[in-house]
């Protein structure tokens, strides 16, 4: 198992995070104006990129706060986190 | 509102004698009805306002607690959150308490909740009771790395837990877990203490 920092609370065992998704996705400005398709390109469409990735955790059993990590998609290696206003370490590959 | 009753039962209330027995190799011993408030407040003006109120500052490091005396008594307030803070105080203050923080809050964002039965308290002592948490908690309490003022929350036997680390060198800490955990925890904690238990000669 590995340990993934939280920003807050420091290095902490896997099982006390919760995985949230691709980090990053613009809500749209609006709404109402989608079609169909964009709507469901905006709910479900995600990259899947093999290599680093961007991502949404929380600290689910810890100080409950989301963060973003980048995680290497191939290795389960979590490269780096950084906390919701902090901007996307640069990384090349990353979505 | 409901209508306040003398004796209530607590959590752990019917577990006092077995956990009793662990004792000498770890003490524990429940402190229940703690007045627990739930303090949200992300303004550092407002947060600076709060210490003298209840006469302890607020933890300014993350996993940390701190611990002083304020016209309420004995406190402690626990870092929750990077905006969210838990107010530890004997029992039956939640009100003047929660004044006394909305007082000082004034017209400052923020939010004061009474969680006390969110909770019971668990007092931990003794020579092998690191030797026990280990059993089920990855935290390094080793007093290097967690010193006195820690305070994590984590998982003991994937039991959502908040880990007070009251006096290091005197091997002393503070548990705290949701009372709907709490026999669960108590039953886990004398299972996992068996190897240390005297053996009656």
């Amino acid at each position: 198992m590995q340990l993934i920092s939280c920003p807050w609370c420091g290095p902490r065992e896997e099982v006390e995070f919760h995985y949230g998704g691709q980090a990053h996705v613009a809500y749209p400005d609006d709404p109402a104006a989608l079609s169909d398709e964009d709507w469901a390109r905006f709910v479900f469409f995600r990259d899947n990129p093999s290599g680093p990735f961007a991502e949404r955790w929380s600290h689910a059993a810890g100080c409950r706060r989301w963060f973003n990590a980048i995680r290497d998609t191939r290795s389960h290696e979590l490269l780096d986190v950084y906390r919701m206003d902090e901007a996307q370490p640069a990384r090349t590959g990353t979505s | 509102m409901t209508a306040e009753t003398t004796s209530g039962s607590s959590p752990l209330g019917a577990w006092t004698a077995r956990l009793a027995e662990l004792a000498p190799a770890v003490r524990v011993t429940e402190r229940p009805f703690l007045t627990q408030l739930t303090l949200r407040v992300r303004d550092a003006q407002a947060q600076a306002a709060i210490g003298p109120a209840l006469g302890v500052e607020l933890p300014s490091t993350p996993c940390s607690f701190t611990r002083g005396t304020g016209p309420h008594g004995e406190l402690e307030v626990l870092w929750l959150g990077p905006d969210e803070y838990l107010v530890l105080a004997r029992p039956g203050v939640q009100q003047s308490l929660e004044d006394a923080i909305r007082a000082a809050l004034g017209d400052a964002a923020g939010a004061v909740v009474d969680v006390s039965a969110q909770r019971t308290t668990l007092a931990l002592s003794g020579p092998r009771v690191r030797d026990v948490l280990a059993h089920g908690c990855a935290i390094d309490l080793h007093p290097s790395a967690a010193p006195t003022g820690t305070c994590v929350q984590t998982l003991l036997a994937q039991a959502g837990i908040v880990l007070l680390v009251s006096d290091a060198g005197r091997d002393e800490f503070t548990l705290l877990v949701r009372s709907s955990f709490a026999s669960y925890l108590a039953a886990w904690l004398i299972d996992a203490s068996v190897e240390y238990r005297m053996v009656p000669a």
